[in-house]
Parts: C-alpha cells; sequence; structure tokens
C-alpha cells in the first residue's frame, strides 16, 4: 500500500510539543532482541527512531484498534501494543523505569482517534446541554469509552451515545444574550468547525492584505 | 519507514465517515484521472481500485491543506510541500463542498483544538472542568496552553 511517507516523516519531526517522548527498548520479532529507539507520540502515530537527533523515523506504529498490556517479560518494565486479528502484530517494549512505563501505557492507551473522538462527541452533547438547559448537564460516559485505569483503544463500530452520528452538532437554541457586544448570532451558536472555517477565511483574508502591502519595496 | 501495515488495511475496512467513487489524479506530473473509491477513516484518506478490495494507497491527513480547484473538485496537500497536489473530482459541487468539511475536520489535531475549545467553553459556563470525569484533565496534550496561534 502506498503512503504519504515524506509526510507522515515531516509530521514526525515538527516543532510542535509530542504527546509523549522517550527512549523505550523494542523487541525485534519474536525471538529477536531489543534495539533502544527514541520514541515520539504524536496524536496516534508512535513514530520510532534510531536516536533523539535522527531527522527521519525508522518506522511509525499506527495506534488504531489496539490495546495496550503489561506483559511478562524478561526485561524489567515491558509492556506491549496489540492488534487483533490473525497474525497481527505485537509489539513489545520495555521502559527504563517504572514511572516512564506507566506514562507510556497511558498515553498509547488513549492515543486513538477513535478515543478522542468519543471525548469530543460527548464533550460536544454536554456543551449543547448546558446551552439549552441553562445548568450542568449531568456527565454520561458512553458505554464505550473506557475506564480510567485501564484505558485501552477499543475496536469498535458501535454508534456512541452522543445524538449526531458526525462531529458538529445542530445549532442549540441560544440562551438569554448576557453579553452588551453586539449580537453576533450565529457564532454562538456555531459549532467548532465553523467558527474555524470563518476565522480561517478573516485570517487568510487578513493575511492576503499584509502580504500585498509589504510586497512594495 | 517501516509501518504496521496489516493494522493499516485492518484500518480500511472499518466503517468509514465518507466514501465514493471519485476521480483522483496524482501529484506527479503528467498524471491521468483515475477512477478510485475513496474512502475516509479516522485521519486517513483510503483509496482503492473500485473492484479491489486491498487499497492502492493511503494518505494521513495530519498538516495538509484542502483547497477547491474548480466548482466540483478539489485538492489535497501538505505542509511540507504545498505544490505537490493529489487532485480528487466530484460530480457535484455539493459532493465538493461536503468532502472538503469532512477533510478538513479529520485531522487528530482538529479533534484535539474542538476538544481544547468545547472544555473551555463548558468551564467558562458551568465553571466544572469536563475532562475529570475521564481522567485526562492533566494531560499535556489538552492544556490551553499548549495551542499554538
Amino acid at each position: 500500500m502506498k503512503l504519504n511517507e515524506r509526510s507522515l516523516a515531516f509530521y514526525a519531526t515538527c516543532d510542535a510539543p509530542a504527546d509523549n517522548a522517550g527512549f523505550l527498548y523494542k523487541k525485534g520479532g519474536r525471538h529477536a532482541a531489543y534495539h533502544r529507539r527514541w520514541f515520539v507520540l504524536r496524536g496516534n502515530m508512535l513514530f520510532y527512531f534510531e536516536d533523539a537527533a535522527s531527522r527521519e523515523p525508522v518506522g511509525v506504529i499506527i495506534l488504531e484498534g489496539c490495546t495496550v498490556e503489561l506483559v511478562e517479560a524478561a526485561e524489567e518494565f515491558a509492556f506491549a501494543v496489540r492488534f487483533a486479528g490473525a497474525r497481527a502484530r505485537t509489539y513489545v517494549l520495555a521502559a527504563e523505569s517504572q514511572a516512564a512505563m506507566e506514562g507510556w501505557v497511558k498515553a498509547l492507551s488513549r492515543a486513538s482517534f477513535d478515543y478522542l473522538r468519543l471525548v469530543v462527541r460527548e464533550l460536544e452533547r454536554q456543551l449543547a446541554a448546558v446551552r439549552a438547559g441553562g445548568g450542568p448537564a449531568p456527565p454520561r460516559r458512553p458505554r464505550a469509552l473506557p475506564p480510567k485505569e485501564n484505558g485501552c483503544a477499543v475496536w469498535s463500530s458501535e454508534t456512541p451515545a452522543a445524538p449526531s452520528p458526525r462531529p458538529g452538532p445542530e445549532p442549540p437554541p441560544l440562551p438569554p444574550r448576557r453579553r452588551a457586544s453586539a449580537p453576533n448570532g450565529p457564532l454562538d451558536s456555531a459549532s467548532f468547525a465553523q467558527l474555524h472555517e470563518w476565522y480561517g477565511q478573516e485570517v487568510r483574508a487578513l493575511r492576503g492584505q499584509w502580504l500585498r502591502s509589504h510586497a512594495q519595496p | 519507514m517501516r509501518y504496521n501495515e496489516k493494522e493499516l488495511q485492518a484500518l480500511s475496512r472499518q466503517p468509514a465517515e465518507m466514501a465514493a467513487e471519485l476521480g483522483m489524479r496524482g501529484p506527479k506530473k503528467g498524471s491521468v484521472v483515475k477512477r478510485r473509491l475513496v474512502k475516509l477513516v479516522v485521519n486517513f484518506l483510503f483509496y482503492f481500485r473500485t473492484d479491489e478490495a486491498e487499497p492502492v494507497g493511503a494518505l494521513l491527513l495530519e498538516h495538509c491543506r484542502v483547497t477547491q480547484e474548480e466548482p466540483s473538485g478539489f485538492s489535497i496537500s501538505f505542509l511540507e510541500d504545498p505544490e505537490r497536489k493529489y487532485h480528487f473530482e466530484c460530480c457535484s459541487e455539493e459532493q465538493c463542498q461536503e468532502w472538503m468539511a469532512a477533510l478538513r475536520r479529520a485531522s487528530y489535531e482538529f479533534m484535539r483544538r474542538s476538544l481544547i475549545f468545547y472544555r473551555n467553553e463548558i468551564q467558562k459556563m458551568t465553571g466544572k472542568d469536563p475532562l475529570e470525569q475521564f481522567g485526562i484533565s492533566e494531560e499535556a496534550r489538552f492544556q490551553l496552553s499548549g495551542l499554538k496561534a
């Protein structure tokens, strides 16, 4: 399968702070030795480099549909990233301390796009409820959301508890106005996606103006 | 770069946010338009030959820009090389708008910013942090201060 590897490499090494980074030992294969690699977690991508200064990853583990668990291994502080399905690969990794291992297990088990999407949909629901009802909505934990202590990404096509199947709820009815500023109707009840688009257009226009004004020597 | 191809193939079989047969043209000079089944799953855009089960390829949709090219066509390019474009032809302007909106929302980074936005809004309105119930309120990746302008 073709993959936009160059873009992946740029994403791996971009300036933004990583979600987690550090040295881990990675087991080469079932009977292979461990190799010390520099790991960088960004979003649902776990990149690994020869060392911390490398410009390009040796590889990446795409973290959708996996579970993260502790394992019995000769190596101390070992854990595994396990994928479902026949002939699926299990990645055995080992940290250099108990704290590092716990940090990685926590970070990796909540790294999937699926998990993040569940949380976002739940927050959208809560925000709509707060705007409509006036008071804080009782927090409802959707069934598919993993528990605190042993978070693991669930490979689930089960529809989450949120009412709309896609991100972006129907605009809720406006709450009574509390601000004195000029009415800006649609923006109040807009979803983040709409606000992002609107502000983005404004920024693009301003940037265009700035560029043109700086074009004259 | 090594990657877990089997898992990526399995991902391509998951329920899609959007799926349609579109015209697709690669970024190389002189490439022609081909009919492809294009499928959006999480932050990956898979494209299949219309009669095959395994994708020809996948695009990770992080740090990408979606641009309208014609009334019913758009392109995807990436931050490191904005002129290198993957072109897509839709059957209508409406379908084109639908795809562009979906693709712009499809990145992990966008989802993260949405989460921070909603968290902040809920906190302002209720005085409570909605992430506490999930046990993730301390995570650095969800802090307002982590947002770049």
